[in-house]
Parts: C-alpha cells; sequence; structure tokens
C-alpha cells in the first residue's frame, strides 16, 4: 500500500471534522488514477484496505474510528436494542439478546465472511461496504459507478448481479446484515461534522442507481454512522435469515432473504420479506408482505407468497438462475421461521 | 525463537489516540508472544508485515494479502484474525499471538496432531489452520465436525488436506490434552 497518515481520534466530532470525503466520493473521477488527498474515515477497514490494496483509493490520512469510546455497545432502548457501529459481526452473531429476539440478524452477521474477518469486520463498516462487483472493483473498468459512461455488466459477466431496480447499474448491495436489518425496520443515527443528526431508517438511508449512480446509500462528507437502532418487535414475532452462496463457507450470497413474521396463533399480523444480492438496495417483496399478511401461514400460503416475491424481476443474461434459488429460500425461510 | 529486542515492560501503552502520525514511521508498543516489543512502523504497514519483516516471525505467511485465505490468521487478543487485514498501528498495545508463540518445550498438541494426522502436505496454510484451530479448542474443547468446518471455513488449502485437519482436531479434543 501506499503510505499514508494516521489520525485516531477519541470523540466523534474531531473524527467528523477531519474526514475530506466519502469512500463513494473518493472512487468517482473522471477517468485514470484515483485522487490522492483525501482523508478516509475507517472503521475495522477490511473493505477500505482492499479497495486501497487494489490501487482503488489513495488516501493520504486515514481516521481510525475503533479508538473512539461507546462505539462498540449492544444496549437497550425502548425496548429494542441499540447497537454501536463498531460491534463486531463476530459479536453480533454471538450477543445473546439478538440471537433470541433478532435472530435474522444474528444469523446474518453469523454466516458473513470468515471467523478471522468477523472479528475485525463492524456492522458500520458492512453496510458502509463497497459492492463486490468485479467491474467497480477493476483499476480497468471505468465504470458508471465511478464515473464512467457505462454499465459493464449489461452484456458483460452478470450470474451475480442484479435482478431487480439495475437502472443504469446492476450492482447487488454487499451487506447480508442489511437484508435482517431492512426486515426489522433498523434506523441509523447520523451524526454530522458540526454535529447536525438525523436518524433515517436503514430502506431510507440505501439508495437504487436511479437516485444516485455513484453511491450505495445517502452518507455524506464528514458523517459518521454512530448506532443502529432496531425497534421493539412484537410480542410473537418469528424472524430468519438464510442465505446460498457457491461455496458452503465463506462467501458472498447468490441470494440470501430474511423474513419477519408477527405471528398470533399462526396466523400472521404482519409481515416483512427482504431479498437480498437481488437489488442494488435490499429488495422489499411488497407482494410476497401482502400476501402473507392475515393470513395463516401453511404450505400453499406460503408457495404464493414465494411466487409474488418474485414480481417485477428482470433477469440479466446470466443471472435467470436466481429466480428458482429466491423462491425456495423463501419457502424454507416462511416454513422454518413459522416452526420456531 | 527469535531474540528479544524489546526491553520487557509491566504493560503496553494504551494506542495512539488524538495525534495524527505518518506518513513516516510511527512508535508503537505491542506484546507478541508474551514479548513486549517497541517498535517504529509505518501507518501502512499491516501486521502481517511487521511480523514477519521487522520481527523475523516469518511462520505468519502473506498468500492472498486480502482476508481471503486466512494463511496470515495469528490472534489479536486471544481472537483469530488475518494479519493482512489489519494494520500494525492499530493494535497497538494490543496482545499478538502467532504460531511461534504456541509451543513451548514441546510442540502443541494441536501441532503434533497435525504432524499424526498427515494434515499438511506443501505447508504454506498450515501455521494459520493451527491457529484457527487451537483457538476453537480454547473456547470449545469438545467441538463437533461442524464447528471445526466453520472455525476453518475462511482457510484455503490448495493441497486439499481439509480431512486430516478435522481428524486432527477431533483427536487433541477426544484425548483432552490442549496445551503443550
Amino acid at each position: 500500500m501506499d503510505a499514508f497518515e494516521w489520525m485516531s481520534p477519541q470523540d466523534i466530532e474531531q473524527a467528523a471534522r477531519a474526514a475530506t470525503t466519502t469512500v463513494a466520493a473518493a472512487m468517482v473521477r473522471d477517468s485514470g488514477e484515483p485522487a490522492a488527498g483525501d482523508a478516509l474515515l475507517k472503521a475495522g477497514g477490511i473493505d477500505l484496505l482492499d479497495l486501497m490494496k487494489e490501487g482503488l483509493l489513495k488516501p493520504r490520512r486515514l481516521i481510525h474510528l475503533r479508538n473512539i469510546a461507546g462505539l462498540d455497545r449492544i444496549e437497550g432502548a425502548e425496548g429494542g436494542l441499540r447497537i454501536g457501529p463498531n460491534v463486531t459481526l463476530s459479536q453480533l452473531a454471538s450477543h445473546a439478546e439478538v440471537r433470541m429476539r433478532f435472530r435474522a440478524l444474528a444469523q446474518a452477521a453469523g454466516a458473513s465472511a470468515s471467523p478471522q474477518i468477523r472479528h475485525l469486520a463492524t456492522l458500520g463498516g458492512n453496510l458502509l461496504q463497497r459492492p463486490r462487483c468485479w467491474y467497480l472493483r477493476s483499476r480497468a473498468h471505468h465504470c458508471t459507478r465511478k464515473g464512467g459512461d457505462r454499465c459493464f455488466a449489461f452484456g458483460g459477466e452478470n450470474q451475480y448481479h442484479a435482478i431487480f431496480d439495475h437502472k443504469g447499474c446492476a450492482i447487488v448491495h454487499p451487506s447480508t446484515c442489511a437484508t435482517a436489518l431492512i426486515a426489522f425496520g433498523a434506523r441509523l443515527e447520523i451524526t454530522g461534522p458540526r454535529g447536525a443528526r438525523r436518524a433515517p431508517s436503514v430502506e431510507e438511508f440505501l439508495l437504487l442507481p436511479e437516485a444516485d449512480l455513484h453511491r450505495e446509500n445517502t452518507l455524506e462528507p464528514g458523517e459518521i454512522v454512530t448506532a443502529i437502532v432496531l425497534p421493539a418487535p412484537a410480542q410473537a414475532t418469528r424472524s430468519l435469515h438464510i442465505k446460498q452462496c457457491e461455496t458452503e463457507s465463506f462467501d458472498w450470497p447468490l441470494a440470501d432473504v430474511a423474513v419477519v413474521l408477527d405471528l398470533e396463533s399462526g396466523v400472521c399480523r404482519k409481515a416483512a420479506v427482504v431479498l437480498g444480492a437481488a437489488a442494488p438496495a435490499p429488495h422489499r417483496a411488497r407482494a410476497a408482505e401482502a400476501a402473507l399478511t392475515g393470513k395463516r401461514i401453511e404450505e400453499p400460503v406460503i408457495r404464493v407468497a414465494a411466487r409474488a416475491a418474485l414480481q417485477g424481476a428482470a433477469p440479466l443474461a446470466k443471472n435467470g438462475y436466481k429466480l428458482p434459488i429466491f423462491e425456495t429460500l423463501l419457502r424454507r425461510a416462511l416454513l422454518a421461521a413459522t416452526e420456531g | 525463537m527469535p531474540h528479544n529486542t524489546a526491553p520487557h515492560a509491566s504493560r503496553c501503552t494504551q494506542g495512539v489516540t488524538g495525534a495524527t502520525v505518518g506518513p513516516g514511521a510511527a512508535a508503537i508498543r505491542l506484546e507478541v508472544n508474551g514479548i513486549v516489543r517497541a517498535l517504529a512502523v509505518l501507518p501502512s504497514e499491516t501486521l502481517a508485515e511487521v511480523l514477519r519483516e521487522r520481527l523475523a516471525l516469518t511462520g505468519t505467511k502473506i498468500a492472498c494479502d486480502r482476508g481471503a485465505c486466512s494463511s496470515c490468521t495469528v490472534w489479536v487478543d486471544g481472537a483469530p484474525v488475518c494479519s493482512c487485514m489489519v494494520l500494525a498501528i492499530e493494535v497497538d498495545g494490543h496482545r499478538v499471538t502467532s504460531i511461534e508463540g504456541l509451543a513451548g518445550e514441546a510442540l502443541h498438541p494441536v501441532q503434533s496432531a497435525f504432524i499424526e494426522h498427515d494434515a499438511i502436505q506443501c505447508g504454506f496454510c498450515t501455521p494459520g489452520l493451527v491457529m484457527s484451530c487451537v483457538a476453537l479448542l480454547e473456547s470449545h474443547p469438545h467441538p463437533t465436525e461442524e464447528e471445526v468446518k466453520a472455525a476453518i471455513g475462511g482457510h484455503l488449502c490448495r493441497c486439499g488436506t481439509y480431512p486430516h485437519v478435522i481428524a486432527a482436531v477431533l483427536d487433541v479434543a477426544r484425548k483432552g490434552k490442549r496445551s503443550p
């Protein structure tokens, strides 16, 4: 890696003031080499160091967030949980209350990456990592997401790309935790450079290409995610996250699903069904949710809902195989969630 | 074992906080295999590079350098991590254990079991695998086969020694001998 300066602030305000841009903005350029001179925020650093080693980022300074006190806690908040952005994926996956009350999130975190990476990677960083699209991560491809004029996935190797909402760019969102967070209706707490605060839902925070081609979320320069807040689930909530990869270990999903069901004696009062690795942001399958709401969750209803989840899908030349995988995963997830 | 190049100290410092350092070398202190080391490292140097090149602890291997193969697995504060994806400067004040820190007078039982079960071919992935397997047995003295597979799920072994690695770990667990 090229040399850089290192700053390890003790408070959020100091870190926010020091950051000059976001990782996404730093990767947008006219052509050629990435700009030098940026000061970028770093948490676990897994994605950031990867992008730097690949020559896609050349920051002048890294601002290390992990020595800021108080950002690595999981605490109760209004019946739900408030999770610090520095909480690692392994902490999240093994936390007793997360496992019991927000099972789909513990499952998504615990099935991400490898044990070694989960000990380093943070939930904040997991949400903010760049997509795995091989054209985005190739220095030889100046794609739309980096300021170029075409998406190479169209007419290219698009087997791992989006089947929904891929107008102008066919990335899939890389965070499986985000799939579960959206299903639980999670919100973020974000602090800006001059202390400004906002609290968007994760669903509002993540952007589709039609809203912005150059970034996956609404994070602005100097903004820091300071908490991920899970609202209190209804008493009889059942949740499940499952993912299907090409390999059984250490892989990003071909498809993943999160379901959160509020059940009252077998009848679904409210359903959240979210597909990951399906679209540039986790895809809320509202037709599936409607097919489940008010119904007893049994095989015929599950079958209809799983089919409905794929309404509007527009697979590319090489990723039509994702449709039956999603349908099967959803049927499994709904059956398993209902069983306990 | 390499010689201790730094004076013993009762504890490490609490990390470089507040000030900006680099791009040249900055002073850090870390405990490596029980010995406190005072080092000057570039902020851009990974822990794997510092272990190998500054401390001559070449048992830790760098293969992919992207966190994808786990060859470089060491423990930071007891937890296995990819040392290629950790900057040395961020473990200032922390405790690092590398493969060289496992054996005492005798090999660690997991190392002996790897030999006994022929769990090594070219050996490049072996130090990392051993670190993951010992960490597993520290937290789960009697793992199931599935738990062993999950613990080594991040490791790539191009020689395909996986079944022998699993057999070695389960054998150590069965015999209940976990330290040298």
